[in-house]
Order: structure tokens, then C-alpha cells, then sequence
């Protein structure tokens, strides 16, 4: 998104995180424009750090599925950014949250529908 | 009433004893495994072993059929997500969340998770009653009905030693309930006069705090200990 010229802004509790974010890029990353801050995104000094007040968009995509969908309903209800997504691996509360007005996207979810549909595809068609 | 607690360490393992000692159905959901084979020895088909987060765990616990839920794992985030599932999806009347760092309270009450217990925040309201320095203690915060009540000490500086109660302009929004003079509590009239040492209460609306301190505190200010 970074190179489609949007403004981007990364908040992740691993300073090392930096690196992997410069891998395949030509330039650094802040050169390019990003922007990067060390935090959790429990604290709201680390969201404010990162520009939350002024974002439009708010993805939480951290490996955990509690932290993301708490920051997510922070971001929507405290924040009120106006595009909130939210990475939920399980696919129960995935389908719960969206249904209470959270953009949930379930990898779980997206996993199973391709690795069904390429099971379906690879069968041997049945010779009418 | 059915009550699940979710996490067996020493608070919700406690509050467990407590609550079937009283008689009531409890169901305890411990997520990690050695810790639920310890509890079970003792709890037995009290405790099952799962992850609170997850909704089949709870509804395996019988949430539908629960009057109360009380989560008092050691993850704010965890406390926080169950309690609201269970509000909102589950329609459990009765929450209680534990609050594990107080700075997280506000996320509790974001997520309308209400009412939430912190420890910390609770040993500091006894460090307040402990030590009268602080001049004003807060002796309850009723949030939800925007009323607190708070317990001043009046020392020999205090404003208002020597005067009538009906003498006294209280800030609008607040009014004094009671007076505690030698260890004996009363409720005091218009002639009522107070005396050094005595500990009077009030009830008031958020925020009037500081009209309360500047009206029964130190005449000079600084930093008078009574």
C-alpha cells in the first residue's frame, strides 16, 4: 500500500520487526514514507504515537486473536477510524464479531474455502 | 445460581471454594492443563479444562444457562473478551471482570465490561483510608449511577472546625450524610458543630472533589496533616 503511495504507519512491539519490513525494498522504509513505532497496541500512547487519531483505515493483524479484536474495538469505538479490520484466526468468534459490525477477515476461514475448492478441482471428473 | 468462573489460579480457585460452600452450581474453565489436573483433585467435575476464548468451551460450560460469569484470568485481554461474549452474545445478566493492570480499565469500560475489580487499584483506596494525609478518601464510586461518597478528616486546620453544619455552604451537588466523632456516627442537623477529629462523609456528584477540599480543608493551604 506503502508503494501505491498511501501513507502508512507500523506499530509492533519487536523493534527488529523494522528489518523484515525493508526486505525487498530498494530504499528504507522510512525513506519511502512509512512510518514505524515500537509498542503494544493495548497502550494508547503507542496508538496515538502511531497516528491513530488521523488514520483511516486500522488494521489489527498481531498473531493473537484477543489482542486484535480488543484494539480493533478500541481503534473503532475510542478512535473512531473509519475503516477498522480485524485478523481473527478462529472462525466462531470471526463470524460473531462481524455480525456485531466488526470487519473481521477469518485466514482460517479463506484457508479452508481454497483447500476445499482445490481438493473439488483436483478429483477426477466423473466420465459421463 | 450457576456461576462459571473462568481461570483456576489462586483467585478463581478461592473464589470457587467460596462460592460451592455457599451453595452455589460452579463451573470453573481452566485453559492450562497441569494447573486443571491439580484443581480437579479438589474440584472435580467442578473445573473443565479449555480455553475461556473460545465460544464452543463456553457453551460446553452451559453458559446459556448461566446467572453469572466472572473471569479472573491473569490476561486483561482474555477478562475483557469473555465478559463481553458473555453480555452480549450469551446474555448473561451478572459480569464480573478482573482487572490485571489498572491501566487497562478503560478498555474494560469501552467494551462496556462493567463491573471490573482491580487489585491494585483497590490497595490503593485502602492505602488512601490507611493514611490520612490524603485528607479525602474515597470510600465508594458508583460509576454507573455518577454518585460517589467520600470520608474527610477534619484536622485542626480544617475550614470548617467550629462552625454550624447550617452555616456550611456545600457545593451544589453534595451533601453531608453522616459524622463519625469518637468512634460513634450520627447524622448531623443545621446545628450540628464540627469538631477537630472528626471524620464526616459525603455523598456527591463526579467530579466536586476539589469544591469539597477547598471548602473543609486547611484554612492556609500547604500542606497541613491534621
Amino acid at each position: 500500500m506503502l508503494s501505491e503511495g498511501h501513507e502508512v504507519s507500523c506499530l509492533d512491539e519487536d523493534p527488529e520487526s523494522h528489518t523484515r519490513l525493508e526486505v525487498g525494498l530498494d530504499k528504507g522504509w522510512e525513506d519511502l514514507g512509512g512510518r514505524f513505532t515500537v509498542g503494544t497496541g493495548l497502550e494508547t500512547d503507542a496508538l496515538v504515537a502511531a497516528g491513530i487519531e488521523t488514520a483511516d483505515a486500522f488494521i489489527a493483524a498481531t498473531n493473537g486473536d484477543n489482542t486484535n479484536i480488543v484494539i480493533a474495538q478500541i481503534a473503532q469505538r475510542r478512535y473512531e477510524v473509519p475503516t477498522v479490520i480485524a485478523r481473527i484466526l478462529d472462525p466462531l468468534r470471526a463470524e460473531w464479531y462481524r455480525q456485531q459490525g466488526l470487519n473481521t477477515i477469518c485466514p482460517t476461514r479463506v484457508a479452508i474455502d481454497m483447500l476445499e475448492s482445490a481438493v473439488r478441482e483436483g478429483a477426477p471428473r466423473e466420465v459421463v | 445460581m450457576y456461576i462459571i468462573v473462568v481461570g483456576a489460579g489462586k483467585v478463581g480457585w478461592n473464589l470457587a471454594r467460596e462460592l460451592l460452600e455457599k451453595n452455589h452450581e460452579v463451573t470453573v474453565i481452566e485453559s492450562n492443563r497441569r494447573r486443571y489436573l491439580t484443581v480437579e483433585q479438589e474440584l472435580e467435575h467442578n473445573v473443565t479444562y479449555g480455553d475461556a476464548s473460545e465460544l464452543w468451551v463456553l457453551e460446553r460450560a452451559g453458559i446459556q444457562r448461566a446467572d453469572m460469569v466472572i473471569a479472573v484470568t491473569g490476561d486483561d485481554e482474555d477478562n475483557m473478551l469473555i465478559c463481553q461474549v458473555a453480555k452480549e452474545k450469551y446474555e448473561v445478566k451478572q459480569i464480573i471482570a478482573r482487572v490485571n493492570n489498572p491501566r487497562n480499565r478503560p478498555h474494560f469500560d469501552l467494551l462496556g465490561v462493567k463491573p471490573s475489580v482491580s487489585a491494585t487499584d483497590l490497595i490503593l483506596r485502602l492505602l488512601e483510608h490507611e493514611v490520612p494525609e490524603y485528607g479525602l478518601v474515597h470510600l465508594l464510586d458508583l460509576q454507573e449511577e455518577q454518585l460517589e461518597i467520600i470520608e474527610m478528616l477534619l484536622g485542626k486546620d480544617s475550614r470548617v472546625t467550629g462552625r454550624r453544619v447550617g452555616d456550611l455552604s456545600m457545593p451544589e451537588g453534595s451533601l453531608l450524610i453522616s459524622v463519625l466523632r469518637e468512634g460513634k456516627g450520627f447524622v448531623p442537623n443545621a446545628d450540628t458543630v464540627l469538631e477537630v477529629g472528626d471524620e464526616v462523609l459525603a455523598v456527591l456528584d463526579p467530579g466536586r472533589e476539589d469544591d469539597l477540599k477547598e471548602l473543609f480543608g486547611p484554612a492556609s493551604g500547604g500542606n497541613g496533616t491534621g
